[in-house]
């Protein structure tokens, strides 16, 4: 039986000897925080567990001081958010504030990612992926490491406050502390080079704000993985909310098989039913699957909000039933239609591609493909134009009309560049961009510096602007000197 | 009354007595920690009525242990902007103005000094966009009353035209007609035709242009030259081209030559310090790509 059950058992006990029946308005409107005392358990989910647990951590802790060399003068992070000066570097891959819509893209794919596990596994996400997940299973290994397993930790908690049991609680929170302090200076370290910062921290020397996201990060660690722990899952989490609206009967959801579970009886009487011929449930009523819990459910009762699928449960069961000699996975990844299916003779199906399967798939793929397309078809050179719109023309004293306009030219490659800016498409113009003196033929030569922009005045003059139109179309062109490389933009140029 | 709460048979807890659909809401309370978070934000917001502005009294407010004010806040921030600035404004400062647009940081950074100058200042008379309006030059063109290299434009904004400082511009447009005229109003008719006729403008059918250029080297050849192109030591404006500060129509040539003119642009070296000055002359010579 559950706790929640239990808890009511308790209740209509009480109601039974009790004479005076508590009221509506009696009904406490806050509930405290019932302790979990989780049982470790061993078993192939939880070697699975451990394994994405330390790959997590281990990208997250070590991955801002990965190299990964650009060239001169560029940061040699793999991973570096460098807000100062408006770049993210991603191995090779180097993104400008302009093109946040990688961003974009990444967000959607993570979301249908997200969506595409669901449809197919149900929370694997939550179960073993999650931040929070991992995080408070850390916490929690270090709590048993100090506290001792579940009967030890309930055994010390309810006997009153000793030198010995203080200690233990110092222990365990300051260690909580230094992971949790690891874990934001981890975070600070994305945003600077990772060695530099490390050695500017331990000499005091880092600028505040690093101190500052270290002693947030540490707080919301410490406070989310040691302290609250499931209580985020249960309350704070808006994804178990959206989650049950997503599912369906095929998802494979980590399930207590209730027709071979109940009647829920123990092995000798079990045994006897058998014999008897009598229904006989494979549930001995244990309660491994509950004590192994994070969030403290009985997963016998169906799929719930609070059950993150973590399959810690299914470990659980699988070594009671191999004791009592029955077959294993009375606990499992199952699906809804199943249930019935065995109960009526049917083979059990488990039907990965589904139509929703498929979509999420094909979505997955086709933002995907679009952002490889994206960055792979992306220029290292861009050009800008904006016409002067106050005034849009000028009249000169010969009566040739000039309109301005402010070009930008982006040179994305961390190398110094030279471009020739030319205009087509408008007989016998003249270009000149102001502070640009050299020019090749008639056209203004103009050099950026690596892994820079350029912003010109750049006046455009047509001798005959009474054989144009009132607007015409021109292009802007730039060339690179050397290589080649080109980049154009139409614009306007207006005459009267 | 007390109200028997309803047992939700399934879990064992209480239902709120709410129902849809036969639906019914469980009772589930808030967790604690929930409303001890609500209870630290009410302590927190204490300790803002204390160290911020915040109960207003009769005349006065509680000025809060911080002592914080938002105007404080921006005179720190335009200080720290200063300060950002400062290392750029010294180099505008100290560079002489022809090397300024051969270093593009500085160049930028003269431009973007000089825009906004040009908005607060200058805007009103020239327009937003510098081209100018009825008596209040184009800048963004090639005619320049008093030449449009970046000296002269610099001299031009520093100490203005015709406005009683003594290193102002000076030299006006003398009114020619009127009683006391040097010249008649038919002559002035005459010698406005032949101006017309200097910029390849049709002129009245009939006009005395050979009578009119008689009259204009007389008359006018000293400021404006025998040619008309003008005379940028005077102001004197050049006469052939298509652009013309107060109209090119005969109406308002006529009104020119007998009413005179004699615009009026303030120094700005009294009202803006001096790096401003040198910004904006970099700004108005990059608008009409100078001279």
């Amino acid at each position: 039986m559950s706790d929640l059950l239990a808890q009511a058992a308790r209740k209509s006990a009480a109601a039974e000897t009790d004479p005076v029946i508590p009221s509506a308005d009696d009904e406490p409107l806050y509930e405290s925080r019932r302790e979990i005392y989780q049982q470790s358990v061993k078993g192939r989910l939880r070697t699975i567990k451990w394994v994405v647990l330390f790959a997590c951590l281990g990208v997250y802790y070590f991955l801002p001081f990965l190299r990964w060399y650009r060239g001169p003068n560029q940061p040699d992070q793999a991973v570096l958010v460098d807000i100062a000066n408006n770049r993210f570097y991603f191995f090779f891959i180097e993104i400008w504030p302009q093109e946040i819509y990688y961003f974009t893209g990444l967000l959607v794919m993570s979301a249908l990612i997200l969506f595409l596990m669901n449809a197919v596994a149900g929370r694997v996400w939550c179960g073993y992926l999650c931040p929070q997940t991992v995080w408070t299973d850390l916490f929690t290994v270090v709590e048993r490491w100090v506290e001792g397993d579940r009967r030890e930790r309930m055994i010390a908690d309810a006997k009153p406050m000793s030198v010995a049991k203080a200690g233990r609680k110092v222990l365990k929170h300051f260690l909580w502390l230094m992971i949790a302090w690891w874990t934001g200076g981890a975070w600070v370290l994305y945003f600077a080079d990772a060695p530099t910062l490390v050695k500017d921290l331990a000499t005091f020397q880092a600028p505040m704000v690093a101190y500052m996201w270290i002693g947030i990060l540490t707080f919301t660690t410490y406070a989310l993985a040691g302290l609250l722990k499931e209580q985020v899952c249960l309350y704070m989490c808006p994804w178990p909310r959206i989650q049950a609206a997503l599912t369906d009967e095929y998802a494979l959801n980590v399930t207590y098989r209730y027709d071979r579970g109940e009647p829920r009886m123990s092995t000798k009487a079990a045994a006897r039913a058998r014999e008897a011929e009598q229904p006989a449930g494979d549930c001995i009523d244990c309660h491994q699957c509950v004590v192994v819990c994070p969030t403290g459910v009985d997963i016998r009762d169906g799929a719930q909000l609070g059950c993150i699928q973590c399959g810690l449960c299914i470990d659980a069961c699988n070594t009671v039933m191999a004791k009592v000699n029955r077959p294993l996975g009375l606990i499992a990844y199952d699906n809804d239609v199943n249930m019935d299916r065995r109960r009526q003779g049917q083979e059990e199906v488990y039907p990965i591609i589904r139509t929703r399967t498929v979509l999420y798939a094909a979505m997955i793929a086709a933002v995907g493909l679009v952002m490889l397309y994206g960055l792979m078809t992306r220029s290292f050179t861009e050009l800008s134009v904006l016409h002067d719109r106050n005034p849009l023309f000028v009249q000169l004293s010969d009566g040739s009309v000039r309109n301005s306009y402010t070009v930008r030219i982006l040179n994305k490659r961390p190398l110094h560049r030279i471009f020739v800016l030319a205009v087509d498409d408008l007989p016998l113009a003249r270009l000149s961009a102001v502070g640009i003196t050299t020019t090749s033929g008639d056209w203004p030569v103009i050099d950026i510096g690596p892994d820079s922009t350029r912003e010109l005045i750049v006046h455009v003059t047509a001798a005959k602007p009474a054989d144009l139109p009132a607007s015409r179309r021109i292009t802007f062109r730039i060339t690179e000197l050397g290589t080649g490389d080109k980049a154009s933009v139409v614009d306007h140029f207006v005459s009267r | 009354m007390a109200v028997q709460p309803e047992i939700d048979p399934a879990t064992g807890r209480t239902t709120t007595g709410h129902e849809w659909d036969g639906i019914k809401e469980l009772n589930s309370p808030l967790p604690k920690w929930w409303l001890y978070i609500f209870y630290a934000t009410i302590v927190w917001s204490i300790g803002y009525w204390v160290v911020y502005p915040a109960w207003p009294l009769v005349t006065n407010y509680t000025k809060g242990a911080f002592g914080y004010s938002s105007r404080q806040e921006v005179v720190r921030d335009l200080d720290a902007l200063k300060a950002l600035r400062a290392e750029r404004s010294t180099a505008l400062a100290s560079t002489p103005l022809e090397d300024i647009t051969k270093n593009p940081t500085l160049l930028t950074f003269a431009l973007a000094q000089g825009k906004a100058a040009f908005g607060d200042n200058c805007a009103p008379c020239h327009g937003l966009g510098a081209a100018g309006s009825r008596g209040f030059p184009n800048l963004r063109d090639d005619s320049w009353l008093w030449g449009g290299g970046i000296q002269d434009i610099h001299q031009t904004i520093a100490y203005g035209i015709r406005n009683g400082d003594d290193r102002a511009r000076q030299g006006n447009m003398p009114p020619l007609g009127g009683p006391n005229g040097v010249l008649k109003t038919d002559e002035i008719v005459t010698v406005a035709n032949y101006v017309l006729s200097m910029s390849g403008q049709t002129t009245r059918p009939g006009a005395d242009l050979a009578k009119g250029k008689e009259l204009f080297i007389a008359n006018c050849s000293a400021c404006h030259g025998e040619d008309g192109r003008g005379n940028r030591d005077l102001g004197a404006p050049n006469l052939t081209g298509r652009n013309w500060v107060y109209g090119s129509d005969e109406k308002t040539i006529i009104e020119t030559i007998t009413l005179g003119r004699g615009g009026v642009m303030p120094g700005w070296t009294t009202r803006l310090d001096e790096t401003t000055v040198k910004a904006l002359a970099v700004y108005v010579h990059a608008l009409g790509g100078g001279q």
